[in-house]
């Protein structure tokens, strides 16, 4: 039996910025693998009825992720994350930015810098994501670009409210 | 009539509406570009959501534009709630996979 874990957000719009921090029942070597292997990233990145696939993937500084995220009738929203820094199964931070269906960057989306550290807590792994923007506009549409994939996620929750 | 928040994103079309205004403002025939529904359909989807202040249209030059009104959509389910249902349900199939993975190999 899994326990459903508590996931902590906090948003620090003045440094706009915003952390979310989870633990995961597996040791840090299991969590790395699955945030860094593009084969279990497909398995578990897009919440569902959306599917991650990628492209291709090259987990080094300076190395890419680039792909998709498919919903349940066919949109695609491409996104390439940049490997920036990688401390392996500490941390490594990311430059993700939309792109079109060949990788280039659509400069009218906001970019996101994102720093992920992994800290073992006993048999458990402490996940902290830090996503921060460069103006407090682009963080709101983050926010509610999560809107997108989230609500779709939420309309179990919502149907079920309405349906009250 | 007055309109209800909930009951407006309540219907499928609505909420791609919305989403597709989330990434951009459009014209109304932009906008009905992306449906099989008639215009007539669509222009009544988005009256409900400019009834209830989700939507609001805007002129530009000889254009109107639809954007989506953020202070509304703020309101409507405190602002992260679908942030965090996206992250939720990610991390919920996050914990699945290590879990079958564990059971794989023990």
């Amino acid at each position: 039996m899994i326990a459903t874990k508590e996931t902590v957000y906090k948003k620090d719009l003045a440094n706009k910025k915003i952390k979310v921090t989870r633990e995961f029942d597996a040791p840090v070597a299991e969590v790395w693998k699955a945030w860094t292997e593009p084969e279990l990233l497909d398995q578990w990145w897009a919440p569902k009825p959306w599917k991650a696939v990628t492209v291709s993937m090259n987990f080094k500084p300076g190395g890419k992720w680039f792909y998709y995220m498919q919903g349940p009738d066919d949109t695609r929203h491409y996104c390439i994350a940049d490997y920036v820094t990688i401390t392996p199964t500490r941390s490594f931070s990311v430059k993700d930015a939309f792109t079109d269906d060949k990788g280039n960057i659509d400069t009218k989306m906001p970019t996101m810098n994102w720093n992920i550290a992994f800290n073992s807590a006993g048999n458990a792994t402490k996940v902290e994501i830090e996503i921060t923007s460069k103006t407090e506009e682009d963080l709101n549409k983050i926010i509610e670009m999560g809107f997108q994939e989230g609500f779709a996620a939420a309309h179990k929750n919502l149907d079920e409210l309405l349906a009250k | 009539m007055r309109r209800d928040v909930f009951q407006a994103i309540a219907d499928p079309t609505r909420r791609t509406i919305l989403t597709l205004l989330v990434m951009q403002a459009m014209t109304p025939n932009a906008l009905a570009d992306h449906f099989d529904s008639s215009r007539q359909a669509i222009s009544k989807h988005i009256k409900v959501l400019t009834e209830c202040q989700l939507v609001k249209q805007e002129q530009s030059g000889r254009e109107f534009y639809y954007h989506i009104n953020h202070k509304k959509l703020k309101e409507v389910d405190n602002w992260l709630q679908p942030f965090r249902a996206m992250w939720e349900t990610r991390f919920s199939q996050l914990d699945t996979l290590l879990k079958n993975r564990k059971n794989k190999k023990s």
